[in-house]
């Protein structure tokens, strides 16, 4: 690798470099100053990813780096920049009463945005190997945020059953690149796609292939890989959980995309059923096991699961109506994602008590006029009701799986809709129709910020959704 | 002023309500009045703009007028509208209505007034969109966008059961229509457009009609209701609050029928003619049974509202006639219930807002000291059955013409309809205006309001003014329905003649 090369791949992994030296930094800073910096490490943070996301947007070109193992295109900026937003957002939720859940530590904000810097590898990566190493990145800061209050029985639980999983995904995501390695020579996945066109794969491949997708269908906690989600949704600190709501979803997401629609394009149609099998599953059980939750983090760990059913939809129709349509869905539901566990961490007695449950949220309209209308638009916007955003993410989906003749899948996916527009009208109900039981402490200001950018965002998708959509057919179109 | 966006206007306006509304404090005294008097000013405003669309409208053009087209969401998703003869008239229909509906809550609604008056507001925008919109996609937003302002209208401000009726109402029609948001994906990606203008020209294949005809007549169906899909209606018209009900009846079963007439008749004609007796048999069903379960009632919003189903199997038997006399009979009936159900639900809730209950039993001998009162329940009741003079004769007569000249039996049956309605209407009627009063607690009833006289007498010089004068209807109508027709009876001729050259 000459100077030149070097200096080229570096200048395309910069912002990657400036979260990696930043959190090492600020690592030397919350251990010199102890626990009290945690205001200033994390607002640092924040700004990292600023800086980071900014230079991503306007400085950051085309091209591969390190030897082909890093990519940066339009498809990788756009998934980065809704990671990093993701990140952002969750660090500066975090900052909102820390002490409650014991997050008051430097260390805290560090190893979300070491967490956030494994996303970004994830998203860019071009190999096999580059692919674990981002992944493992990721997962191990986020396994130990997730156990962070280690006092508390719950949160050590969810930690404990995250990593075990978690490892056991690693496996099978490892055996399942051996094999793939193993049959087709390489790890590059531009090399992959030439020799899965040029050979008639082998039946040893698909064992590699389906391995693969279990490991990265348990990241996005896709049917039937998500039995830790309930459980870490529910354990796991607020501000943690919407952590992991968000951007580790569009990063896994990203590269599963990446894999199906670059490495294995050839033989679309082994991953294609798996695709819609997880798909259907994740769509059935999202909407079906949500209905009897009482707790409010749980209901949106089963949302979640349905919502990357729908997600997978468009990728199944693997076209480009469909990868712009995950694109979009995957940028709606982050941001529906992040307003909505506002709202849940807005969710506090006068006493300081935080709740969880539903029923909590008994009367809001008339105690809190403002967070319950912008709740009730995030609501109806998860449940796919139109003018909302959610709507929209819903139909590119689904015109996809149109456009790819998957009619199974589509009429299974939007009955389901209609069963999960039950629970999400359960909370709408609680909100509006029953008498107000108790009030919640006053919410503080940035909580209000965001889940009211976040509802504006879907009651006003409507107005600017061209532009959005252009810019997701525009990241879709590196595929084609 | 002819490039003024007119219709953009007039769908749009409510919002600069809603905005004001927002702004204001709606508690205390002056802040409930002023709140009223917005909505009211809100509403009025919007419904003599609409006056405009009809001013400028041109009977003899029969494609679509006043059009507005931008991009919108990429995809070929346009922001698309316009009127013909036969959305135009549901358009003034809609926000005809609104200003009634105001008026009808001025007093009944006690709590949160304002969030109930942005509700309407907002209902009123989508509920106009979804007749001016050209493009399906933008068509399907409004159509399913009218459910959050009802479900929320039904219940925070419904009655006993609103929660149950509320759920219903919303589950019940989003599964009838997600069906459609496939037909639409699936037409789209066969035509290559969400526009309505080009949809309609464009011929599908047979083989995919009759699957599109299906999604979209369940969407159709549920939202109309036909038989036997219909259960959610007399729940939720029961649990709505009084205006709730006047907007559940007089526009928004409209919506299904307007989507036939739309959709089914005009993209998907051989379906159509396929599935007519399908139609007739459900229609007919429709009109004998539910006015026998009217009958039964012991409510009298149910009764209505089981006797708006029946109203509405006239309708769609209309429709599916396909002959110029079904049709215009079908889209006058829709706009002669729109007024005659929407005025009877105004008048429960004038007894409603003095007795608050609506057990027929409770009432009796109203005649005797609410005489204005029971001139115009008579009035509309009249109406209601179809007598000769006023409006909801014309639309039944000339719906069983256009049966007549497709299947006689079915005419026969609907005509059989007929009588029956006359049988449950005058016996409501008796049972609640005739008779001794006898009861203590209707003496003290006093007779129509101010207000109540306001909001009432226009609709009555309506019913009975286009029951004897009903031709500024059919003009503004005719070019349009002519022009279904013969594209019609051009696609079931065409494809004959294919079928004929293949033998």
């Amino acid at each position: 690798m000459t100077v030149e090369t070097l200096l080229a791949s570096l200048h395309l992994s910069i912002p990657e470099l400036i979260l990696a030296v930043g959190a090492l930094a600020l690592l030397m800073l919350g251990v010199f100053m102890g626990d009290k910096s945690f205001r200033t490490v994390s607002w640092l943070a924040v700004a990292l990813i600023v800086i980071a996301g900014l230079w991503m947007v306007f400085r950051v070109g085309d091209g591969q780096a390190y030897g082909g193992v890093f990519l940066s295109d339009p498809f990788t900026r756009f998934m980065k920049v809704l990671a990093l937003i993701g990140s952002g957002v969750a660090i500066v939720m975090s900052m909102n009463n820390p002490a409650a859940n014991h997050l008051d530590k430097p260390e805290f904000p560090v190893l979300l945005l070491l967490a956030t810097v494994g996303m970004l590898l994830l998203i860019s990566a071009n190999d096999l190997i580059a692919v674990y190493l981002g992944l493992e990145l990721m997962s191990l800061a986020l396994y130990v945020v997730a156990a962070i209050n280690r006092d508390s029985l719950r949160s050590t639980e969810a930690g404990l059953k995250y990593f075990v999983l978690g490892a056991l995904s690693s496996g099978m995501l490892l055996y399942g690149m051996s094999l793939v390695y193993g049959f087709t020579g390489n790890t590059g996945f531009a090399a992959i796609s030439a020799a899965l066109s040029a050979d008639t794969r082998s039946l040893g491949l698909v064992f590699g292939l389906v391995f693969v997708l279990a490991g990265l269908a348990f990241k996005i906690s896709a049917v039937p890989f998500h039995m830790w989600t309930p459980d870490v949704y529910e354990g796991a600190p607020t501000p943690v959980t919407a952590f992991f709501a968000a951007g580790p979803k569009v990063a896994a997401m990203a590269i599963l995309v990446r894999i199906t629609g670059e490495a294995f394009q050839p033989i679309i149609a082994d991953w294609r059923q798996v695709i819609v099998f997880i798909s259907i599953a994740s769509m059935l059980l999202g909407s079906f096991a949500a209905i009897g939750q009482r707790n409010i983090k749980r209901l949106m760990a089963y949302s979640s699961i349905g919502h990357m059913g729908y997600a997978l939809v468009g990728l199944a129709a693997g076209t480009k109506t469909g990868v712009s349509g995950v694109v979009l869905y995957m940028t709606i539901y982050m941001i529906m994602t992040l307003g909505t566990f506002a709202c849940i961490m807005a969710m506090k007695r006068k006493d300081g008590t935080a709740v969880e449950n539903v029923d909590d949220l008994a009367g809001l309209s008339t105690t809190n006029p403002f967070m319950s209308v912008m709740l009730t638009a995030l609501m109806f916007s998860m449940a796919g009701i139109p003018p909302l955003g959610g709507f929209f993410a819903k139909y590119f989906v689904f015109v996809a799986a149109m456009e790819a003749q998957l009619y199974a899948l589509a009429v299974i996916g939007i009955l389901s809709s209609v069963v999960g527009a039950y629970y999400y009208l359960r909370l709408v109900k609680v909100m509006w129709f029953d008498p107000a039981t108790n009030e919640f402490a006053r919410v503080p200001g940035i909580l209000r910020l965001v889940y009211g950018l976040s509802g504006v965002f879907v009651i006003a998708y409507v107005l600017f959704g061209g532009p959005l959509g252009d810019a997701a057919t525009a990241a879709a179109q590196t595929f084609f | 002023m002819t490039d003024w966006p007119i219709l953009s206007t007039v769908t749009f306006l409510p919002l600069v309500g809603v905005v004001l509304l927002l702004l204001m404090r709606g508690d205390g005294e002056n802040g409930r009045r002023n709140v009223l008097n917005i909505a009211l000013l809100t509403t009025t405003v919007t419904f003599l703009l609409s006056l405009l669309i009809w001013i400028g409208f041109d009977n003899s053009n029969p494609g679509f007028q006043m059009v507005e087209k931008h991009g919108w969401l990429g995809t070929g998703i346009g922001y698309h509208l316009g009127v013909d003869g036969i959305s135009m008239l549901f358009v003034i229909l809609t926000t005809f209505l609104m200003p009634f509906c105001v008026l009808a809550s001025w007093k009944s609604v006690e709590n949160r007034l304002k969030e109930y008056m942005i509700a309407f507001l907002i209902l009123e925008v989508v509920m106009t969109g979804v007749f001016v919109s050209l493009d399906v996609v933008l068509f399907y937003v409004f159509f399913e966008a009218t459910l959050i302002p009802m479900f929320v209208i039904i219940g925070v401000w419904g009655g006993k059961d609103r929660v149950y009726a509320s759920y219903k109402f919303f589950l019940y029609t989003l599964l009838g229509s997600v069906l459609m948001m496939l037909a639409i994906m699936a037409m789209y990606w066969q035509s290559g457009t969400t526009d309505i203008t080009e949809l309609l020209k464009f011929g599908f294949p047979a083989g995919m009609q009759t699957w599109l005809w299906i999604a979209c007549f369940a969407a159709f169906a549920v939202k109309m209701p036909m038989w036997p899909v219909h259960t959610w209606l007399p729940d939720a018209h029961v649990q709505a609050p009084t205006a709730g009900s006047v907007i559940l009846a007089g526009v928004m079963l409209k919506l299904g029928g307007y989507g036939m007439l739309r959709f089914s008749l005009q993209m998907f004609p051989l379906a159509s003619d396929y599935f007519a007796p399908f139609v007739f048999t459900l229609s007919v069903i429709a009109i004998i049974y539910t006015s026998l379960v009217a009958m039964m009632q012991d409510d009298i919003k149910k009764l209505i509202a089981y006797s708006s189903v029946a109203h509405m199997g006239f309708v769609t038997m209309g429709i599916f006639a396909a002959n110029v006399q079904g049709v215009q009979g079908a889209i006058f009936q829709m706009l002669s219930h729109g007024i005659v159900a929407s005025a009877l639900f105004l008048c429960v809730g004038v007894i409603y807002d003095r007795l608050h209950t609506r057990e027929i039993s409770a009432y009796g001998g109203l005649v005797s000291n609410m005489p204005k009162y029971a001139v115009a329940f008579m009035v509309f009741t009249m109406a209601n059955v179809g007598l000769p003079g006023t409006s909801g004769f014309v639309g039944e007569f000339l719906t069983i013409i256009g049966v007549f000249r497709a299947n006689t039996f079915v005419a026969l049956f609907a005509a059989t309809g007929v009588i029956l309605s006359a049988c449950y209407a005058l016996w409501l009627y008796r049972r609640v205006i005739f008779g001794a009063l006898d009861k203590e607690s209707l003496k003290g009833l006093l007779d129509l309001s101010r207000r109540e006289q306001l909001i009432l007498y226009p609709l009555i010089i309506l019913t009975i003014f286009f029951g004897v004068y009903p031709a500024p209807i059919f003009d503004a109508t005719a070019a349009s329905v002519d022009l279904l027709v013969n594209n019609y009876s051009a696609a079931l001729q065409a494809a004959q003649n294919v079928a004929l050259s293949v033998k």
